[in-house]
């Protein structure tokens, strides 16, 4: 779209915007149909169906299929859960999983051919994932300490002075229901959608480079090979966002667990 | 510019979320919570257990083995230092007896040499006291045959001459 509004006006070089991410709907104009949600739909397909066929077996010494799903499972299930939550951690696992492998997946898909656009730079879906373990989070915390005193150790944290409360009690709130699904949320967001406008800017630049004269597409290569460069680097913040997504989560499921924190 | 769509638009603004999107990612994940909870969770736990119980019952196998090894071992040990005092009894009881075997040669040999020793010594005593009285006797009668023979000389009378010799002869083979 945006290589057909340079090609028509044929001068001066439009820097990539929040526009680039504002897809049209692949079949007609269903708004069911844009890029991201069938690659969040696939990402659903491809992570299911290769869980299943990596775990079908469940044999003792594994295969490679088994041995590459088993790795991701068992660094969320241990790494994660484990290790954050502690002896209750394996209620939580299947969520966990789910949360890891699902924005990793759709970070990926940021990066590899043909997909290229992460799912996760729209941000209606680092939404639903801050919902989700906001309502997992709190319900566990209600669940375990009972609805009153969950809250009422969320706002007056015990073993602080009276007056502190003044100041701590609306900090912790906020923090509790709103700074954490909101940083949840738009750091996932945030990450991808600067990252993926990063790469549209090398990449983009280097295309319009090569339109110019002959110095600058002499500079071309380079923006390209920065582009390729780049792209590594995404991918590295590509996992670590699930990662961080997935930690946090746990993170706070464990300080609802504890009955203090 | 002109081409973007309404949609597009109103989602303009990066952090005001679409309503299509927000459905299908609550759909999205729900869908995949349920098949990674029901289909694989289970089974990588299956498959984790399953190992975990394989390298414990090694382990347990192995413990048993050593275990019986080391109860071997020291059965072996102690068989083996049993033999070694019985062999040290035995060569003790060899040595003894072997001492005794030999004293008691000794003592027979002594014996022995001893008994041949009296024997001989009786036999020769025996003997000499035979020859001494032989001897005696022979001596005596030569001397009372020389004696009388001496005297007799001035007897000469060729009938008691031949006589008396016959009477030595006779007396010769007599005393034979």
């Amino acid at each position: 779209m945006r290589k057909f509004a340079f090609a028509e006006t044929g001068e001066g070089f439009v820097p990539p915007s929040t526009a680039d991410f504002n897809l049209p709907p692949v079949f007609g104009n269903n708004e069911y149909t844009t890029k991201p949600i069938l690659l969040v739909l696939f990402s659903v397909l491809l992570i299911s169906v290769f869980f299943i066929l990596a775990s079908r077996k469940a044999l003792v010494v594994p295969n490679k299929l088994q041995f590459a799903g088993e790795s991701v499972y068992a660094f969320v299930r241990n790494s994660i859960g484990e290790e954050i939550i502690g002896h209750e951690f394996m209620r939580f696992v299947p969520f966990l999983f789910t949360l890891f492998t699902f924005i990793l997946t759709n970070n990926v898909f940021g990066i590899v051919p043909f997909l290229q656009f992460p799912a996760m730079s729209h941000v209606s879906f680092p939404y639903v994932l801050a919902i989700f373990s906001f309502i997992v989070f709190h319900s566990v915390g209600i669940k375990k300490q009972g609805l009153g005193k969950y809250l009422m150790g969320i706002a007056f944290m015990p073993g602080v002075p009276k007056f502190v409360y003044i100041l701590l009690t609306p900090i912790e709130v906020a923090t509790f229901f709103l700074v954490r699904p909101l940083t949840l949320s738009l750091r996932l967001f945030a990450n991808m959608f600067a990252g993926h406008l990063l790469l549209l800017v090398f990449i983009m630049g280097g295309d319009h480079l090569l339109k110019g004269v002959i110095g600058l597409k002499l500079i071309a290569p380079f923006a390209f090979a920065f582009g390729i460069g780049m792209t590594f680097f995404e991918f590295m913040v590509q996992c670590l966002q699930a990662y961080i997504f997935t930690l946090l989560t746990a993170l706070f499921i464990a300080g609802a667990l504890a009955d203090e924190h | 510019m002109s081409l973007r769509t309404s949609a597009a638009e109103a989602a303009a603004n990066p952090l005001i979320p679409h309503t299509a999107e927000l459905i299908v990612g609550f759909i999205a994940f729900t869908l995949l919570f349920l098949v990674l909870r029901s289909k694989v969770v289970p089974m990588f736990e299956k498959a984790f257990t399953a190992r975990t119980e394989a390298i414990q019952g090694g382990m347990e196998k192995a413990e048993k083995a050593q275990q019986a090894a080391q109860v071997a071992l020291e059965q072996y040990t102690a068989q083996l230092s049993e033999a070694r005092g019985e062999a040290q009894k035995i060569r003790e009881e060899a040595r003894v007896q072997g001492a005794a075997i030999i004293d008691d040669l000794r003592s027979k040999a002594q014996e022995e040499a001893a008994r041949i020793t009296a024997a001989a010594t009786a036999s020769i005593e025996a003997e000499r006291q035979q020859a001494v009285t032989s001897l005696r006797n022979e001596v005596g009668s030569l001397a009372t045959e020389l004696a009388s023979k001496i005297v007799g000389e001035a007897l000469d009378d060729q009938v008691r001459q031949s006589r008396i010799v016959d009477r030595f002869l006779d007396d010769l083979e007599k005393s034979k």
